[in-house]
């Protein structure tokens, strides 16, 4: 599965989606997931918790192991993606459609200077050196 | 450092195996799901290349003798050619060593499998008693071998399907006895709770035993579900639940140590002079969450610590194995520290699962 181009994306395996509304999803990546194996359990960070840029705000765990998330942006936590907590092999199933949560940007130049696809893939390519 | 391989490594990469570092082997930890593996252990049938563990057989006049000496467990429960005994070896402390299986083949031939991390120092071990003890025996280490175990309840067919010269000398074989097969040394043990066997034979049969078994409908199975079945099967891991620094009897041995009888073991004089003041039991979290390793567990009695823990595929819900002080109950509400949060597990007796079914 290759990274949609139309996303935005961390080093720390977050992707980022822009919303009609102006704010942001937030998920863990395919290599992310595909890494961590099957998951198990998802934390995510309360509603109206503002975050740092960076900041470690939810946890994913697999069978294997537990993985931090952090925030890509400053913002305010707006929602959280409740069906994950049921349902947390949707992350396995589909990266991209299970969101997390949702942020509301501080700036949204922030957003837009988050790494593209491309610089995404080129960080994973250098992970498996 | 470059990882060592088993003989199996190639046709791993080739089934789509993530390779992973484990404890200095490059071994498959899952092929796809590891939930769907660890169910289809249970439900079915799967197989392991444990090729990594190391078989070593000690030979010659007394070896029998040496044993009482070396191994915690008695090996005068082994009567019957084949049969096999679960045991710690323990240092002059208590301490354990590794944890093993002995097979009694016969008065001059003992079988003992020692775990893969362990084995050096485990052979050096051994050795150095028998220099002092019975230097007239011979002990070898085989790691030219390779080990397959086929575990599950369709374990045993498959094997016979695959292997149909084995069977007469496998068919009666009761749980914790071997056969060998000439080529194939069989024995009715296992890792995860299921009926099955494991197979030692000669590295360069491997490949063509585990297609063949492949081609039967074993699925292969990595070490990630062999680690959630053997925690739901209530079997200790050494290294984790269990090492140099516990004694065996705060570690949910006490069943494998024989202090009954007269026989004097090494480490029995020190496991006398300090009676357990912790003992391992079963948690399961009651909380939504996973319970992980070196967690502190607060308990009415004091602080403990989890020893092994992860998801249940088979309960759907994370268990563990923790060390507490001893006080604690079956039944006892426990708070497990859990990053910033404080979640409550019940403490229960293990195992969680064995025979395809959940016990909790």
């Amino acid at each position: 599965m290759s990274n949609p181009s139309n996303l935005k994306y961390t080093a720390s395996h977050e992707w980022i989606r822009s919303e009609a509304d102006g704010t942001i999803s937030i998920g863990i990546t395919q290599h992310a997931q595909e890494a961590l194996g099957d998951m198990v359990f998802v934390e995510a960070p309360a509603v109206g918790r503002k975050l740092k840029a960076k900041e470690e705000c939810a946890v994913v765990e697999s069978v294997k192991a537990a993985a931090d998330v952090y925030a890509p942006v400053a913002g305010e936590v707006v929602a959280v993606n409740g069906e994950l907590d049921n349902a947390p092999e949707a992350i396995n199933a589909d990266p991209y459609a299970a969101w997390m949560f949702r942020m509301k940007p501080d700036n949204a130049a922030d957003v837009a200077a988050l790494m593209d696809a491309a610089a995404y893939q080129a960080v994973v390519d250098s992970e498996a050196h | 450092m470059t990882l060592k391989q088993t003989p199996l490594n190639a046709t791993h990469r080739a089934m789509g195996a993530k390779m992973v570092d484990f404890g200095g082997w490059d071994m498959p930890v899952n092929y796809g799901s590891q939930i769907d593996e660890h169910h289809q252990v249970r439900n079915d049938c799967g197989m392991f290349d444990v090729s990594h563990m190391r078989v070593v057989d000690i030979k010659g006049k007394g070896v029998r003798d040496f044993l009482r000496h070396l191994l915690a467990n008695n090996v005068d429960k082994l009567t019957l050619p084949g049969k096999a005994l679960y045991s710690c070896m323990l240092l002059e402390n208590g301490g354990v060593i590794d944890d093993l299986i002995a097979y009694f083949m016969t008065e001059e031939w003992f079988r003992i499998v020692v775990n893969a991390g362990t084995a050096d120092k485990d052979i050096a071990w051994m050795k150095k008693q028998a220099v002092i003890h019975a230097p007239q025996l011979e002990i070898k280490d085989h790691p030219e071998f390779a080990m397959i175990a086929v575990q599950g309840p369709n374990a045993r067919a498959k094997v016979w399907q695959v292997l149909p010269d084995t069977k007469a000398k496998t068919e009666a074989l009761q749980a914790f006895q071997a056969a060998d097969c000439g080529a194939h040394f069989i024995a009715r043990t296992g890792y995860t709770g299921e009926d099955g066997f494991e197979i030692m034979l000669p590295a360069a049969q491997a490949e063509t035993l585990w297609h063949a078994l492949a081609k039967a409908g074993v699925k292969p199975i990595g070490l990630g579900a062999r680690d959630t079945l053997r925690l739901e099967a209530g079997m200790n891991l050494y290294g984790q639940d269990m090492n140099e620094s516990v004694s065996p009897l705060e570690s949910g041995l006490a069943w494998t140590v024989d202090l009954n009888s007269a026989r004097d073991f090494i480490g029995k004089a020190a496991l006398l002079a300090n009676p357990p003041k912790r003992k391992l039991v079963g948690l399961v979290l009651l909380d939504r969450g996973v319970l992980r390793g070196h967690q502190e567990v607060h308990c009415a009695h004091g602080t403990g610590e989890i020893t092994s823990g992860s998801f249940s595929p088979t309960l759907e819900k994370s268990i563990a194995l923790a060390r507490v002080p001893k006080d604690v109950q079956i039944g006892d509400t426990v708070q497990v520290a859990i990053r910033d949060k404080m979640l409550a597990a019940k403490v229960v007796k293990y195992p969680f699962a064995r025979n395809g079914k959940g016990l909790i």
